[in-house]
């Protein structure tokens, strides 16, 4: 059989339009880069001036990936669990069961904490025999830390979880890099002074950002800084109150337009 | 004494922008009793469903099962009832076992493997059980959705096209069984289907419907005389083809 463009071209097509009808997935494409550029472009201008920052504390940029992971691991798990209703076509049985919309939600955040745990444990401890960290060396405010990012987590996944609701499965990369956004503004690697003064408002916004902050001072100066603390968990009882009632908007969205059965693409 | 009906329908509509999915609906359905919906693709048999179970918000109208209005008690009647349709499915990756214990604990059961075991002895599907319920075949998977929709003992079934993809003989077992079921229980039985020898055999009312609307209701045997047809394949077409006419067939002269 002779090669032919017209086939290549109709594969095309097929792609095409799915892209047409799917703007989560134009995003996506651009996002990963840009965010990359961001966030290495502001760890790349802090340490330019500060080169003894690492020093200074030689976990910080360990600790800093792995209480990040919580957060993505948190958010992805309460998606994924989500998602994997609507793969499944599944989730018509559940919403016709007795199960009510905040015992799912309530489950999903269990699991959301049962895969973060199993997800950054075993990097949490390989850490130790590879470079002689220990980020439980950060004793009880790693709990406060790990706390306060499963909750953020959550509440990302909850606003994800809604898209998906509205949008069905084209929202679904979503759940992938809606967290990404928010890294340059969390200060994972680097103090929030490093941002511009737009970015500094933004940032003091999340609560991930206080985390960070809270988790340097504590391996700088061995400081548990409750004023962070406080405040990333003020911002986070206010993020799942946002994530709650977006959810909520979205499910009745969906009962009123039946989106609860059609699923898939 | 007349007994209330489990499902009591009053003026349900359904809109999607300028198109009447489902249009000024009033039925109702007792106990005991099985009724089918039955009308061409896009009549609006699974929206209706879809209603029933809170799934779709009605644009108007009322919905009342075993007494209370959905809108505003849903969660007081989903445990009395269940469903299965072919626009659901079940974890794949889960075998049957696995999803009929997470079902079973949904709805509250108490001995969840007791009711498996009864469900699988009834079903036939105690060799499916360890199965992943993805790799079952189509048929396979139709009974085990019924299990998942006979594990709570429902008072009220919803059931869309629930022979859709079993064999004849399957399909005939399965209208057996939720016959033996119906009358053991004396639960009430909605029924979407096209299969019109699973109404004939099933319904003990039959609600057409087209664009939305019941065009006409009766029993099989009822619509079948008025209609003057043989079966109720041929009123079905009748209706379809909007050839209809509800006058008795002898006053049309189609009966001595």
């Amino acid at each position: 059989m002779t090669f032919s463009f017209a086939r290549v071209g109709a594969m095309c097509q097929r792609h095409f339009y799915v892209m047409r009808r799917s703007w989560p997935r134009i995003v996506e494409m651009a996002y990963w880069p840009t965010m990359q550029m961001v966030i290495w472009g502001f760890l790349s201008q802090f340490l330019a001036t500060n080169s003894s920052y690492v020093a200074g504390a030689f976990g910080v940029l360990i600790a800093g990936v792995m209480l990040w992971d919580v957060l993505f691991r948190g958010q992805l798990g309460f998606s994924l669990s989500f998602l994997e209703e609507l793969w499944s076509r599944n989730l018509a049985n559940l919403y016709c069961s007795p199960l009510t919309p905040l015992e799912h939600i309530v489950s999903l955040v269990a699991m959301s904490f049962v895969r973060a745990v199993i997800g950054v444990l075993p990097a949490m401890l390989l850490a130790i025999p590879f470079y002689d960290f220990s980020i439980f060396t950060l004793g009880v405010p790693l709990l406060a830390f790990f706390f306060n990012l499963l909750i953020m987590g959550c509440a990302l996944g909850l606003i994800v979880t809604a898209m998906i609701l509205r949008y069905g499965l084209a929202a679904e990369n979503m759940a992938w890099f809606l967290v990404f956004l928010l890294a340059p503004f969390s200060c994972v690697y680097y103090p929030i002074t490093v941002l511009p003064g737009w970015a500094q408002a933004i940032s003091l916004a999340l609560p991930s950002t206080h985390v960070f902050e809270g988790m340097r001072e504590m391996l700088f100066h061995n400081v548990f800084r409750w004023d962070h603390f406080m405040a990333a968990l003020g911002l986070n009882a206010l993020l799942c109150l946002v994530g709650i009632g977006i959810y909520l908007f979205s499910f009745a969205k969906a009962r009123k337009l039946g989106l609860l059965l059609q699923v898939g693409e | 004494m007349l007994s209330e009906p489990i499902i009591d329908v009053d003026q349900l509509q359904k809109s999607f922008g300028d198109l009447k999915a489902v249009d000024g609906l009033t039925f109702g359905v007792k106990a005991g009793q099985t009724a089918a919906l039955l009308g061409g693709n896009g009549a609006g048999k699974t929206t209706t469903i879809s209603m029933l179970l809170g799934l779709l918000v009605p644009t108007a109208g009322r919905i009342r099962l075993f007494g209370l209005d959905i809108a505003r008690q849903r969660h007081k009647v989903l445990g009395r009832m269940n469903f299965s349709s072919p626009y659901v499915d079940l974890p794949h990756r889960l075998s049957a076992r696995e999803n009929l214990t997470v079902f079973g604990k949904l709805y509250g059961i108490k001995d969840v493997a007791g009711r498996i075991k009864e469900v699988a002895a009834a079903l036939d599907l105690d060799a499916l059980l360890d199965r992943r319920t993805g790799s079952l075949s189509a048929g396979q998977k139709t009974r085990v959705a019924l299990g998942k929709a006979l594990l709570n003992r429902p008072e009220l079934l919803l059931l869309d096209e629930p022979t859709a993809s079993l064999d004849p003989d399957t399909a005939d077992w399965v209208r057996h069984y939720l016959e033996n079921y119906q009358r053991e229980s004396g639960a009430a039985i909605l029924l979407a289907s096209h299969n019109m020898n699973e109404v004939e055999r099933l319904a003990h009312e039959v609600l057409m419907m087209r664009k939305g609307k019941i065009v006409d209701r009766g029993t099989p045997d009822d619509l079948i005389y008025r209609f003057g047809r043989q079966n109720l394949e041929e009123v079905f077409l009748d209706i379809a083809r909007d050839r209809r006419s509800g006058e008795p067939a002898e006053v049309r002269g189609l009966l001595p």
